[in-house]
Protein backbone atom coordinates (compact mmCIF):
# COMPACT_ATOMS: atom_id res chain seq x y z
CA UNK A 1 0.00 0.00 0.00
CA UNK A 2 2.56 2.67 0.78
CA UNK A 3 4.45 1.60 -2.13
CA UNK A 4 1.24 2.28 -4.66
CA UNK A 5 0.69 5.38 -2.62
CA UNK A 6 4.73 6.34 -2.68
CA UNK A 7 4.22 5.66 -6.55
CA UNK A 8 1.58 8.19 -6.89
CA UNK A 9 3.14 10.64 -4.99
CA UNK A 10 5.60 10.92 -7.32
CA UNK A 11 4.23 10.29 -10.71
CA UNK A 12 1.97 13.48 -9.52
CA UNK A 13 5.04 15.61 -8.64
CA UNK A 14 3.52 16.77 -5.73
CA UNK A 15 7.22 17.32 -3.83
CA UNK A 16 8.44 18.94 -6.85
CA UNK A 17 5.34 21.00 -6.97
CA UNK A 18 6.28 22.13 -3.22
CA UNK A 19 9.45 22.62 -4.39
CA UNK A 20 8.45 25.23 -7.59
CA UNK A 21 5.89 27.03 -4.74
CA UNK A 22 9.10 27.86 -2.68
CA UNK A 23 10.83 29.25 -5.08
CA UNK A 24 7.73 31.28 -6.09
CA UNK A 25 7.48 32.61 -2.71
CA UNK A 26 11.19 33.45 -2.95
CA UNK A 27 10.60 35.47 -6.22
CA UNK A 28 8.62 38.47 -4.38
CA UNK A 29 10.41 38.41 -1.69
CA UNK A 30 12.60 41.25 -0.72
CA UNK A 31 15.76 41.33 -2.25
CA UNK A 32 19.18 41.07 -0.07
CA UNK A 33 21.21 42.96 -2.67
CA UNK A 34 23.10 45.85 -1.46
CA UNK A 35 24.63 47.50 -4.27
CA UNK A 36 27.47 48.46 -3.50
CA UNK A 37 29.20 51.39 -4.32
CA UNK A 38 26.37 53.10 -3.51
CA UNK A 39 25.18 51.56 -0.52
CA UNK A 40 27.18 49.94 2.01
CA UNK A 41 26.49 48.39 5.27
CA UNK A 42 26.49 50.31 8.55
CA UNK A 43 29.87 50.05 10.30
CA UNK A 44 30.69 50.09 14.17
CA UNK A 45 32.44 52.44 15.53
CA UNK A 46 35.31 50.34 16.83
CA UNK A 47 35.39 49.08 13.28
CA UNK A 48 39.43 48.73 13.03
CA UNK A 49 40.08 49.61 8.99
CA UNK A 50 42.88 51.70 7.43
CA UNK A 51 45.48 53.37 10.33
CA UNK A 52 45.76 57.05 10.74
CA UNK A 53 47.94 59.08 12.96
CA UNK A 54 46.04 61.63 14.65
CA UNK A 55 47.16 65.60 15.80
CA UNK A 56 46.14 67.43 18.48
CA UNK A 57 43.83 70.51 17.50
CA UNK A 58 46.19 72.91 17.43
CA UNK A 59 47.96 70.96 14.67
CA UNK A 60 50.91 69.22 16.82
CA UNK A 61 51.05 65.23 15.87
CA UNK A 62 50.14 63.40 18.97
CA UNK A 63 52.74 60.74 18.54
CA UNK A 64 55.76 61.10 20.98
CA UNK A 65 57.59 58.19 19.33
CA UNK A 66 57.39 55.85 22.37
CA UNK A 67 57.63 52.83 20.36
CA UNK A 68 54.65 51.13 22.73
CA UNK A 69 52.77 50.17 19.54
CA UNK A 70 55.78 48.73 17.80
CA UNK A 71 56.61 46.49 20.84
CA UNK A 72 52.88 45.33 21.41
CA UNK A 73 52.38 44.92 17.74
CA UNK A 74 52.14 41.19 16.94
CA UNK A 75 52.78 40.92 13.51
CA UNK A 76 55.67 43.09 13.94
CA UNK A 77 54.05 45.54 10.90
CA UNK A 78 55.33 48.79 12.52
CA UNK A 79 58.47 50.44 12.15
CA UNK A 80 59.77 53.53 14.32
CA UNK A 81 62.84 55.34 14.16
CA UNK A 82 62.99 58.60 16.10
CA UNK A 83 65.27 61.39 16.66
CA UNK A 84 65.05 65.07 18.73
CA UNK A 85 63.10 67.35 16.35
CA UNK A 86 65.50 70.07 14.94
CA UNK A 87 63.05 72.98 16.16
CA UNK A 88 62.69 72.61 19.78
CA UNK A 89 64.34 69.45 20.63
CA UNK A 90 61.48 67.21 21.25
CA UNK A 91 61.17 63.72 20.78
CA UNK A 92 59.32 62.69 17.50
CA UNK A 93 59.14 59.97 15.21
CA UNK A 94 61.28 60.08 12.23
CA UNK A 95 59.99 57.20 10.51
CA UNK A 96 56.32 55.59 10.98
CA UNK A 97 55.95 52.91 8.63
CA UNK A 98 53.54 50.52 8.43
CA UNK A 99 53.27 47.14 6.52
CA UNK A 100 49.59 46.94 5.42
CA UNK A 101 50.29 43.04 4.55
CA UNK A 102 51.55 42.47 7.67
CA UNK A 103 48.92 44.10 9.74
CA UNK A 104 46.50 42.18 11.14
CA UNK A 105 44.09 44.82 12.48
CA UNK A 106 44.15 43.64 15.61
CA UNK A 107 43.91 46.92 17.32
CA UNK A 108 46.77 46.46 19.90
CA UNK A 109 48.58 49.46 18.27
CA UNK A 110 45.61 52.05 19.39
CA UNK A 111 45.30 50.00 22.65
CA UNK A 112 48.74 50.81 23.87
CA UNK A 113 49.14 54.45 22.51
CA UNK A 114 49.33 56.89 25.22
CA UNK A 115 48.22 59.88 23.40
CA UNK A 116 45.75 58.44 21.32
CA UNK A 117 47.86 59.31 18.16
CA UNK A 118 47.43 55.68 16.12
CA UNK A 119 43.98 55.00 15.18
CA UNK A 120 42.14 52.32 13.32
CA UNK A 121 39.38 54.23 11.37
CA UNK A 122 36.60 52.32 9.83
CA UNK A 123 37.80 53.02 6.14
CA UNK A 124 38.18 49.44 4.36
CA UNK A 125 37.82 50.22 0.98
CA UNK A 126 41.22 50.62 -0.43
CA UNK A 127 44.49 49.23 -2.94
CA UNK A 128 47.91 49.28 -4.26
CA UNK A 129 48.38 49.35 -7.67
CA UNK A 130 52.33 48.74 -6.84
CA UNK A 131 54.62 46.95 -5.57
CA UNK A 132 55.78 48.87 -2.69
CA UNK A 133 52.64 50.59 -1.61
CA UNK A 134 51.81 48.57 0.83
CA UNK A 135 53.91 49.73 3.57
CA UNK A 136 52.51 53.30 4.33
CA UNK A 137 54.82 56.24 5.67
CA UNK A 138 54.26 58.67 8.29
CA UNK A 139 52.91 61.80 5.95
CA UNK A 140 50.80 59.24 4.52
CA UNK A 141 49.43 58.52 7.83
CA UNK A 142 48.74 62.29 9.05
CA UNK A 143 47.61 62.62 6.31
CA UNK A 144 45.14 60.13 6.89
CA UNK A 145 44.41 61.74 10.22
CA UNK A 146 44.12 65.16 8.69
CA UNK A 147 41.42 64.24 6.29
CA UNK A 148 39.36 61.78 8.60
CA UNK A 149 40.03 63.61 11.85
CA UNK A 150 36.13 64.17 12.28
CA UNK A 151 34.58 61.04 11.91
CA UNK A 152 37.91 59.58 14.07
CA UNK A 153 36.58 61.95 16.79
CA UNK A 154 32.90 61.34 16.77
CA UNK A 155 33.75 57.53 16.84
CA UNK A 156 36.22 57.50 19.66
CA UNK A 157 34.05 60.33 21.35
CA UNK A 158 30.80 57.92 21.11
CA UNK A 159 32.61 54.35 22.09
CA UNK A 160 34.06 56.55 24.97
CA UNK A 161 31.36 55.50 27.69
CA UNK A 162 32.52 52.01 27.23
CA UNK A 163 36.27 52.36 27.83
CA UNK B 1 5.23 36.74 -60.11
CA UNK B 2 8.74 36.45 -61.40
CA UNK B 3 11.42 34.46 -59.60
CA UNK B 4 13.49 37.65 -57.87
CA UNK B 5 9.93 38.95 -56.25
CA UNK B 6 9.54 35.72 -54.81
CA UNK B 7 13.05 34.76 -54.04
CA UNK B 8 13.04 38.73 -51.84
CA UNK B 9 9.68 37.84 -50.19
CA UNK B 10 11.02 34.68 -48.46
CA UNK B 11 14.55 36.11 -47.50
CA UNK B 12 12.66 39.05 -46.24
CA UNK B 13 9.77 36.59 -44.03
CA UNK B 14 13.41 34.32 -42.89
CA UNK B 15 15.25 37.44 -41.99
CA UNK B 16 11.29 39.02 -40.27
CA UNK B 17 11.59 35.11 -38.16
CA UNK B 18 15.15 34.82 -37.85
CA UNK B 19 16.20 38.51 -36.59
CA UNK B 20 13.79 38.98 -33.49
CA UNK B 21 14.60 35.33 -32.93
CA UNK B 22 18.16 36.40 -32.15
CA UNK B 23 17.44 39.72 -30.18
CA UNK B 24 14.41 37.29 -28.12
CA UNK B 25 17.57 34.76 -27.46
CA UNK B 26 19.51 37.66 -26.09
CA UNK B 27 16.13 38.92 -23.62
CA UNK B 28 15.79 35.42 -23.03
CA UNK B 29 19.13 35.13 -21.38
CA UNK B 30 18.73 38.63 -19.58
CA UNK B 31 15.13 37.61 -18.10
CA UNK B 32 16.79 34.03 -16.67
CA UNK B 33 19.06 35.59 -15.10
CA UNK B 34 16.58 37.87 -13.50
CA UNK B 35 14.04 35.65 -12.84
CA UNK B 36 16.74 33.14 -11.64
CA UNK B 37 18.08 36.10 -9.71
CA UNK B 38 14.92 37.10 -8.01
CA UNK B 39 14.52 33.41 -6.86
CA UNK B 40 17.90 33.12 -4.73
CA UNK B 41 16.75 36.72 -3.49
CA UNK B 42 19.59 38.60 -5.36
CA UNK B 43 18.55 41.68 -8.16
CA UNK B 44 20.20 40.12 -10.87
CA UNK B 45 21.99 42.17 -13.71
CA UNK B 46 21.16 45.32 -13.15
CA UNK B 47 24.42 47.39 -14.14
CA UNK B 48 24.22 47.88 -18.39
CA UNK B 49 21.24 49.85 -19.60
CA UNK B 50 17.64 50.20 -17.72
CA UNK B 51 17.48 47.17 -15.66
CA UNK B 52 20.02 45.45 -17.20
CA UNK B 53 18.35 45.20 -20.22
CA UNK B 54 21.84 45.23 -22.05
CA UNK B 55 23.62 42.84 -20.31
CA UNK B 56 22.80 40.05 -22.99
CA UNK B 57 24.47 41.78 -25.83
CA UNK B 58 27.43 42.82 -23.59
CA UNK B 59 28.09 39.07 -23.31
CA UNK B 60 27.63 38.64 -26.82
CA UNK B 61 29.93 41.27 -27.52
CA UNK B 62 32.67 39.88 -25.19
CA UNK B 63 32.25 35.98 -26.85
CA UNK B 64 32.30 37.75 -30.43
CA UNK B 65 35.96 39.51 -29.88
CA UNK B 66 37.41 36.59 -28.18
CA UNK B 67 39.90 34.32 -29.23
CA UNK B 68 38.39 30.58 -30.33
CA UNK B 69 40.61 28.22 -28.93
CA UNK B 70 41.52 24.96 -30.99
CA UNK B 71 42.60 21.92 -28.90
CA UNK B 72 45.78 20.35 -30.53
CA UNK B 73 44.56 16.98 -31.70
CA UNK B 74 41.04 18.30 -32.30
CA UNK B 75 39.49 17.41 -35.96
CA UNK B 76 39.58 20.99 -36.99
CA UNK B 77 36.99 20.83 -39.69
CA UNK B 78 34.19 18.92 -37.87
CA UNK B 79 35.30 20.95 -34.45
CA UNK B 80 34.21 23.96 -36.37
CA UNK B 81 31.25 22.01 -38.14
CA UNK B 82 29.73 20.99 -35.27
CA UNK B 83 28.55 24.11 -33.65
CA UNK B 84 27.37 25.08 -37.14
CA UNK B 85 25.19 21.82 -37.41
CA UNK B 86 23.84 22.34 -34.05
CA UNK B 87 22.64 26.24 -34.45
CA UNK B 88 21.05 25.56 -38.10
CA UNK B 89 18.87 22.88 -37.21
CA UNK B 90 17.75 24.94 -34.35
CA UNK B 91 17.24 28.30 -36.81
CA UNK B 92 15.59 26.23 -39.65
CA UNK B 93 12.77 24.64 -37.44
CA UNK B 94 11.48 27.96 -37.15
CA UNK B 95 10.21 27.99 -40.56
CA UNK B 96 6.86 26.12 -40.05
CA UNK B 97 6.18 27.89 -37.12
CA UNK B 98 3.08 29.92 -37.00
CA UNK B 99 2.37 32.79 -35.44
CA UNK B 100 -1.08 33.88 -36.10
CA UNK B 101 -4.27 32.29 -37.84
CA UNK B 102 -3.48 34.89 -40.76
CA UNK B 103 -0.94 32.80 -41.73
CA UNK B 104 2.11 34.37 -40.33
CA UNK B 105 4.65 31.87 -41.11
CA UNK B 106 7.60 31.12 -43.52
CA UNK B 107 6.37 27.90 -45.00
CA UNK B 108 2.73 26.71 -43.96
CA UNK B 109 3.92 23.08 -44.63
CA UNK B 110 1.57 20.21 -44.38
CA UNK B 111 4.24 17.98 -42.56
CA UNK B 112 5.33 20.92 -40.08
CA UNK B 113 4.90 18.39 -37.01
CA UNK B 114 7.40 16.03 -38.62
CA UNK B 115 9.56 18.36 -40.30
CA UNK B 116 10.00 20.18 -36.15
CA UNK B 117 10.80 16.58 -35.11
CA UNK B 118 13.46 15.91 -38.15
CA UNK B 119 15.42 19.07 -37.31
CA UNK B 120 15.37 18.63 -33.53
CA UNK B 121 16.83 14.87 -34.61
CA UNK B 122 19.11 16.56 -36.43
CA UNK B 123 20.30 18.77 -33.39
CA UNK B 124 21.95 15.42 -31.51
CA UNK B 125 24.77 15.29 -34.52
CA UNK B 126 25.82 18.39 -33.47
CA UNK B 127 26.10 18.25 -30.05
CA UNK B 128 27.81 14.55 -30.56
CA UNK B 129 30.15 15.56 -33.62
CA UNK B 130 30.81 18.52 -31.02
CA UNK B 131 31.89 16.13 -28.14
CA UNK B 132 34.27 13.52 -30.54
CA UNK B 133 36.05 16.37 -32.72
CA UNK B 134 36.98 18.60 -29.61
CA UNK B 135 39.23 15.38 -29.00
CA UNK B 136 38.52 15.39 -24.65
CA UNK B 137 37.33 12.92 -22.20
CA UNK B 138 34.92 15.33 -20.42
CA UNK B 139 33.17 16.50 -23.92
CA UNK B 140 32.95 12.90 -25.46
CA UNK B 141 31.33 11.64 -22.10
CA UNK B 142 29.28 14.73 -22.01
CA UNK B 143 28.25 14.57 -25.95
CA UNK B 144 27.44 11.17 -25.10
CA UNK B 145 25.31 11.42 -22.14
CA UNK B 146 23.68 14.38 -23.31
CA UNK B 147 22.56 12.37 -27.20
CA UNK B 148 21.38 9.67 -25.58
CA UNK B 149 19.03 11.51 -23.58
CA UNK B 150 17.62 13.73 -26.41
CA UNK B 151 16.97 10.41 -28.43
CA UNK B 152 15.31 8.96 -25.47
CA UNK B 153 13.24 11.63 -24.69
CA UNK B 154 12.63 12.67 -28.58
CA UNK B 155 10.68 9.10 -28.50
CA UNK B 156 8.34 10.40 -25.54
CA UNK B 157 7.92 13.83 -27.75
CA UNK B 158 7.32 11.93 -30.53
CA UNK B 159 4.26 9.92 -28.86
CA UNK B 160 3.04 13.01 -27.32
CA UNK B 161 2.86 14.35 -30.75
CA UNK B 162 1.37 11.26 -32.10
CA UNK B 163 -1.99 11.61 -29.53
CA UNK B 164 -2.52 15.34 -30.90
CA UNK B 165 -2.19 14.69 -34.30
CA UNK B 166 -4.98 11.86 -33.69
CA UNK B 167 -6.99 14.37 -31.88
CA UNK B 168 -6.69 16.82 -34.78
CA UNK B 169 -6.27 15.08 -37.50
CA UNK B 170 -3.39 16.80 -39.15
CA UNK B 171 0.39 17.87 -39.02
CA UNK B 172 -0.01 21.12 -40.09
CA UNK B 173 0.31 23.71 -37.17
CA UNK B 174 -2.55 26.24 -38.25
CA UNK B 175 -4.85 22.93 -38.63
CA UNK B 176 -4.13 22.10 -35.03
CA UNK B 177 -4.56 24.76 -33.71
CA UNK B 178 -7.81 25.39 -35.57
CA UNK B 179 -8.69 22.01 -33.98
CA UNK B 180 -8.61 23.86 -30.73
CA UNK B 181 -11.26 26.37 -31.60
CA UNK B 182 -14.79 26.04 -29.87
CA UNK B 183 -16.93 27.47 -27.88
CA UNK B 184 -15.71 26.58 -24.35
CA UNK B 185 -12.60 28.67 -23.81
CA UNK B 186 -9.30 27.05 -22.65
CA UNK B 187 -11.31 23.75 -21.92
CA UNK B 188 -11.07 23.09 -25.98
CA UNK B 189 -7.64 22.98 -25.87
CA UNK B 190 -6.20 19.79 -26.37
CA UNK B 191 -3.97 19.89 -22.75
CA UNK B 192 -7.01 18.79 -20.84
CA UNK B 193 -8.21 15.63 -23.17
CA UNK B 194 -4.59 14.95 -23.35
CA UNK B 195 -3.21 16.27 -19.58
CA UNK B 196 -0.86 13.48 -18.73
CA UNK B 197 0.74 13.71 -22.48
CA UNK B 198 0.50 17.95 -21.67
CA UNK B 199 2.86 16.78 -18.87
CA UNK B 200 4.99 14.65 -20.79
CA UNK B 201 5.74 16.38 -23.74
CA UNK B 202 6.48 19.92 -21.19
CA UNK B 203 8.69 17.70 -18.94
CA UNK B 204 10.53 15.64 -22.45
CA UNK B 205 10.84 19.25 -24.03
CA UNK B 206 12.94 20.24 -20.94
CA UNK B 207 14.65 17.44 -21.45
CA UNK B 208 15.00 17.83 -24.58
CA UNK B 209 16.57 20.99 -24.61
CA UNK B 210 19.14 19.42 -22.13
CA UNK B 211 17.80 22.21 -19.63
CA UNK B 212 17.93 21.48 -15.74
CA UNK B 213 17.06 19.78 -13.81
CA UNK B 214 18.00 16.92 -16.64
CA UNK B 215 21.09 18.78 -17.90
CA UNK B 216 23.35 15.90 -17.37
CA UNK B 217 25.32 17.01 -20.42
CA UNK B 218 27.24 19.11 -18.05
CA UNK B 219 27.99 18.32 -14.47
CA UNK B 220 30.43 21.05 -13.41
CA UNK B 221 31.95 18.76 -10.80
CA UNK B 222 32.42 14.83 -13.27
CA UNK B 223 32.60 16.36 -16.96
CA UNK B 224 32.58 20.67 -16.56
CA UNK B 225 30.58 21.83 -19.00
CA UNK B 226 30.11 18.89 -21.26
CA UNK B 227 30.11 18.19 -24.78
CA UNK B 228 31.18 22.13 -25.11
CA UNK B 229 34.13 22.34 -22.62
CA UNK B 230 36.28 22.72 -25.37
CA UNK B 231 34.54 25.45 -27.33
CA UNK B 232 34.81 29.58 -26.55
CA UNK B 233 34.60 33.10 -28.32
CA UNK B 234 31.76 32.68 -31.00
CA UNK B 235 31.55 29.08 -31.38
CA UNK B 236 29.94 29.03 -28.48
CA UNK B 237 27.73 31.88 -28.50
CA UNK B 238 26.44 29.34 -31.45
CA UNK B 239 26.50 26.55 -29.04
CA UNK B 240 24.37 29.05 -26.09
CA UNK B 241 22.31 30.17 -29.24
CA UNK B 242 20.79 27.00 -30.33
CA UNK B 243 20.41 26.04 -26.31
CA UNK B 244 18.43 28.86 -25.82
CA UNK B 245 16.52 28.94 -29.54
CA UNK B 246 15.59 25.58 -28.74
CA UNK B 247 13.94 26.47 -25.08
CA UNK B 248 12.10 29.01 -27.08
CA UNK B 249 10.95 26.65 -29.69
CA UNK B 250 9.96 24.40 -27.24
CA UNK B 251 8.05 26.98 -25.88
CA UNK B 252 6.25 28.02 -28.98
CA UNK B 253 5.19 24.43 -29.73
CA UNK B 254 3.54 23.39 -26.34
CA UNK B 255 1.79 26.29 -26.80
CA UNK B 256 0.60 25.51 -30.27
CA UNK B 257 -0.12 22.19 -29.72
CA UNK B 258 -1.70 21.70 -26.44
CA UNK B 259 -2.46 25.43 -25.40
CA UNK B 260 -4.25 26.42 -28.54
CA UNK B 261 -1.65 28.71 -29.99
CA UNK B 262 -3.01 32.09 -30.64
CA UNK B 263 -6.68 31.17 -29.36
CA UNK B 264 -8.02 33.45 -26.66
CA UNK B 265 -8.27 31.20 -23.04
CA UNK B 266 -12.40 33.09 -23.10
CA UNK B 267 -13.44 32.07 -27.27
CA UNK B 268 -16.75 31.38 -27.24
CA UNK B 269 -17.43 33.28 -24.08
CA UNK B 270 -18.40 36.54 -25.82
CA UNK B 271 -15.96 38.94 -23.70
CA UNK B 272 -15.66 41.25 -26.81
CA UNK B 273 -11.83 41.99 -27.44
CA UNK B 274 -10.57 39.49 -24.96
CA UNK B 275 -12.26 36.35 -26.80
CA UNK B 276 -10.80 37.42 -29.95
CA UNK B 277 -7.93 35.27 -31.33
CA UNK B 278 -4.58 37.06 -32.27
CA UNK B 279 -0.84 36.86 -31.74
CA UNK B 280 -0.76 37.94 -28.39
CA UNK B 281 -1.96 35.31 -26.67
CA UNK B 282 0.33 33.25 -28.58
CA UNK B 283 2.90 34.87 -27.01
CA UNK B 284 1.54 35.80 -23.68
CA UNK B 285 1.39 31.67 -23.59
CA UNK B 286 5.00 31.36 -24.81
CA UNK B 287 6.45 34.00 -22.09
CA UNK B 288 4.26 31.81 -19.60
CA UNK B 289 6.40 28.21 -20.47
CA UNK B 290 9.33 30.11 -21.20
CA UNK B 291 9.68 31.95 -17.70
CA UNK B 292 8.32 27.85 -16.25
CA UNK B 293 11.80 26.37 -18.00
CA UNK B 294 13.63 29.26 -16.16
CA UNK B 295 11.64 28.53 -12.48
CA UNK B 296 12.33 24.78 -13.10
CA UNK B 297 16.15 25.91 -13.04
CA UNK B 298 15.95 27.68 -10.21
CA UNK B 299 14.16 24.85 -7.90
CA UNK B 300 15.71 21.63 -8.98
CA UNK B 301 18.73 19.84 -8.47
CA UNK B 302 20.70 17.94 -11.68
CA UNK B 303 18.83 14.51 -11.56
CA UNK B 304 20.51 11.46 -11.83
CA UNK B 305 21.54 9.66 -15.45
CA UNK B 306 20.00 6.28 -14.61
CA UNK B 307 16.86 8.55 -13.03
CA UNK B 308 16.58 10.44 -16.53
CA UNK B 309 16.71 7.11 -18.08
CA UNK B 310 14.19 5.19 -16.03
CA UNK B 311 11.74 8.38 -16.10
CA UNK B 312 11.92 8.24 -19.85
CA UNK B 313 12.08 4.93 -20.99
CA UNK B 314 9.99 3.39 -18.01
CA UNK B 315 7.26 5.63 -17.15
CA UNK B 316 6.87 8.13 -20.22
CA UNK B 317 6.29 5.92 -23.36
CA UNK B 318 4.43 3.81 -21.32
CA UNK B 319 1.93 6.74 -20.65
CA UNK B 320 2.55 8.01 -23.87
CA UNK B 321 1.41 4.27 -25.43
CA UNK B 322 -1.25 3.95 -23.60
CA UNK B 323 -2.92 7.21 -23.77
CA UNK B 324 -2.47 7.07 -27.46
CA UNK B 325 -5.51 4.60 -27.02
CA UNK B 326 -6.78 7.17 -25.04
CA UNK B 327 -6.92 9.87 -27.62
CA UNK B 328 -8.09 6.98 -30.03
CA UNK B 329 -11.19 5.96 -28.29
CA UNK B 330 -12.10 9.89 -27.67
CA UNK B 331 -11.38 10.78 -31.21
CA UNK B 332 -13.68 7.38 -32.57
CA UNK B 333 -16.25 7.62 -30.07
CA UNK B 334 -16.59 11.73 -30.42
CA UNK B 335 -15.68 12.34 -27.06
CA UNK B 336 -13.59 15.53 -27.96
CA UNK B 337 -14.99 18.28 -29.93
CA UNK B 338 -12.69 19.27 -33.08
CA UNK B 339 -13.19 22.41 -34.16
CA UNK B 340 -16.22 24.79 -34.27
Amino acid sequence: MKRIVDYLKSLLLLELAAGLWVTLKYLFKPKYTLRFPMETIPRSVRFRGLHALRRYPNGEERCIACKLCEAVCPALAITIDSAPRASDGQRRTTRYDIDLFKCIYCGFCEESCPVDSIVLTDILEYHMERRGENIITKPQLLAMGDRFEKSIAANRAQDAAYR
Amino acid sequence: MNDALIFGLTLGKILAVAVPLIIAVAMYVWWERKVIGWMHVRMGPNKIGPFGLLQAFADVLKLLIKEIIVPTNANRFLFFTAPLLSVIPALAVWAVIPFNGGGFVVSNANAAVLYVLAMSSLGVYGIILAGWASNSRYALLGSMRSAAQMISYEICIGMALVTVLVLAGSLNFTAIVEAQAGSKGLFDWFWLPLLPMFFVFYISGVAETNRLPFDVAEGESEIVAGFHVEYSGSAFALFFLAEYANMILMSFLISLLFMGGWLSPFQGWHLGWFSQPGWWWLFAKFFVFATSLLWLRATFPRYRYDQIMRLGWKVFIPISIAWIFVAGIFRFFGVVTIGH
